[in-house]
């Protein structure tokens, strides 16, 4: 293993893309995620990174130039945060639907308008249903290892992956960060061979019209081929755990063995409530978290497991579903519980909007608020939270 | 692409929907949304090859007697040849469903 390195998260990402031999790097710089492409272009100008670096005008392009690579055999990398994600927004399904192993981090921000620069889950819930693979970090250290398993998982299910991690919160922390060894990396990401690519010599048609006789298959074959990437996924973790001892799993619980009522997160955020509920079980509470690192494929079966006997849950939701009946997550776990045997009550919340900060004491409010639910008449609705009135 | 083209398992479809055999296009039978199908009189066929010349596919072949026949997997049933036709031998009739 390498040595434990005090680094700015966006540079310690760059270094691990770097580490992962990547053969093209198409990006538009946006805050929060500049710092990313920044370091990468200063690696490639430097001739210490082998890579093709394609400045672009655009997203858009951006993530154009990532599938013509891809499609061609490349090892790609891009980054970008909210409205640069809006603007590559209609590229996401082709990277998806023409089954291209590219890999994505983008650094969580608020949507526009207001403008908004400031970290919540907004960008990224509107590629919810885009069919990549998503992980979410909770710190520079999950966000650089959770980089090297996505290039692991995206090249053997072919869909390409994004890496979620909090903008500011954790892309401009200076955090103590250990990269693998580049021999370590090598082993764990073999170069990438794809089945079929463009190659003139051996030539093939990608993005042939899909008439109605054959589009209804070709979605069956992807949302099948989403679903099947789960194992790959587990199994590049496993593979992960081997190299470095570190064992990460679809989702994460804290103190869930025998807790009463839980938490329900992704990303950074979840390290603030894991103070509450530090907190609350010094007092006697049993509270718990649950943190969600993979979004997509859900992990349904891990989730229903990883809720235990809890009688109420707090969904903490970090992006608008206007006029829905929830957050995307509380969405999703609503959905999740009416088929199964455990139905405990959801509060719903939707909040941190736009940077707003959510505090221990907040957390702990906020799990006084999920033990009356306990005993509230179910609701069917969602509350944003902090809004002042 | 005729409804018997179209049956194929998702499990059967290549990655992505690639084409991976160039040129295929030819197998593919292109006639099938056509609403309505040229019928030639050859009584009053002069065998002039207008149709022949002006059908937009082509989907205009010549048999051995000299007639130009359409050939209905690739016509799109647009009526060019029965409007071209200088002796009104081409009447395009409905296709029934």
């Amino acid at each position: 293993m390498g040595k434990r390195v005090a680094k700015e998260v966006s540079i310690a990402v760059a270094d691990a893309v770097a580490q992962c031999r990547v053969d093209v790097i198409s990006a538009y710089p946006i805050t929060p995620m500049t710092h990313i492409v920044e370091h990468l272009a200063e690696l490639v100008n430097n001739g210490e990174l082998d890579a093709e670096y394609i400045a672009v005008e655009s997203e858009h392009a951006a993530m154009s130039a990532c599938i013509g690579a891809a499609a061609a055999g490349a090892r790609t990398f891009t980054s970008t945060a909210a409205q640069g994600l809006m603007f590559m927004y209609e590229l996401l399904f082709i990277a998806s639907g023409f089954r291209l192993p590219i890999v994505m981090v983008v650094v969580n921000r608020a949507l526009s308008a207001p403008i908004s620069i400031w970290n919540d889950h907004g960008d990224v819930m509107t590629m919810r249903d885009a069919g990549w693979i998503q992980t979410f970090a909770e710190n520079g250290q999950e966000a650089v290892d959770l980089l090297y398993h996505a290039y692991r998982v995206a090249e053997k299910t072919m869909i390409p992956v994004a890496v979620n991690l909090d903008g500011f919160i954790v892309s401009h922390v200076v955090e103590p960060v250990e990269l693998l060894d580049q021999e370590q990396v090598d082993k764990y990401l073999p170069p990438l061979k794809m089945k079929y690519k463009l190659d003139p010599k051996k030539p093939i048609t990608m993005g042939a019209i899909g008439v109605p006789e054959i589009y209804t298959e070709v979605k069956k074959a992807q949302d099948e081929a989403l679903k099947a990437s789960y194992r790959v996924i587990l199994q590049a973790w496993k593979d992960f755990e081997k190299i470095t001892g570190k064992r990460y799993q679809p989702i994460e619980t804290y103190w869930m063995e025998d807790a009463e009522v839980a938490l329900v997160l992704m990303g950074s955020l979840s390290e603030t409530a894991m103070n509450a509920v530090d907190k609350l079980r010094d007092q006697g509470k049993k509270v718990g978290l649950i943190r969600i690192r993979l979004w997509r494929p859900f992990p349904l079966q891990e989730f229903i497991k990883a809720i235990g006997k809890v009688k109420a849950l707090c969904v903490f939701d970090r992006a608008m579903s206007y006029g829905s009946t929830g957050g995307p997550v509380g969405i999703e776990v609503r959905s999740a519980l009416y088929q199964s045997n455990k139905r405990p009550k959801v509060l719903n919340l939707i909040g941190a909007l736009g940077g707003r900060d959510v505090t221990v004491e907040d957390f702990e409010e906020i799990f006084d608020r999920t033990y009356s639910f306990i005993k509230a008449k179910p609701r069917f609705t969602y509350e944003i939270y902090g809004a002042k009135e | 692409m005729p409804r018997d083209q179209g049956l194929m398992s998702w499990k059967d479809v290549v990655l992505g929907m690639y084409i991976v055999e160039p040129g295929n296009s030819v197998k593919f039978k292109t006639g099938d949304w056509r609403s309505h199908r040229p019928i030639l009189d050859k009584e009053k066929c002069i065998k002039c090859a207008q149709c022949y010349l002006l059908c937009p596919e082509p989907a205009y072949e010549e048999n051995e007697e000299g007639y130009f026949i359409c050939n209905l997997n690739y016509c799109k049933g647009c009526g060019i040849c029965s409007l071209i036709c200088p002796k009104g031998a081409i009447t395009m009739v409905l296709e029934e469903a």
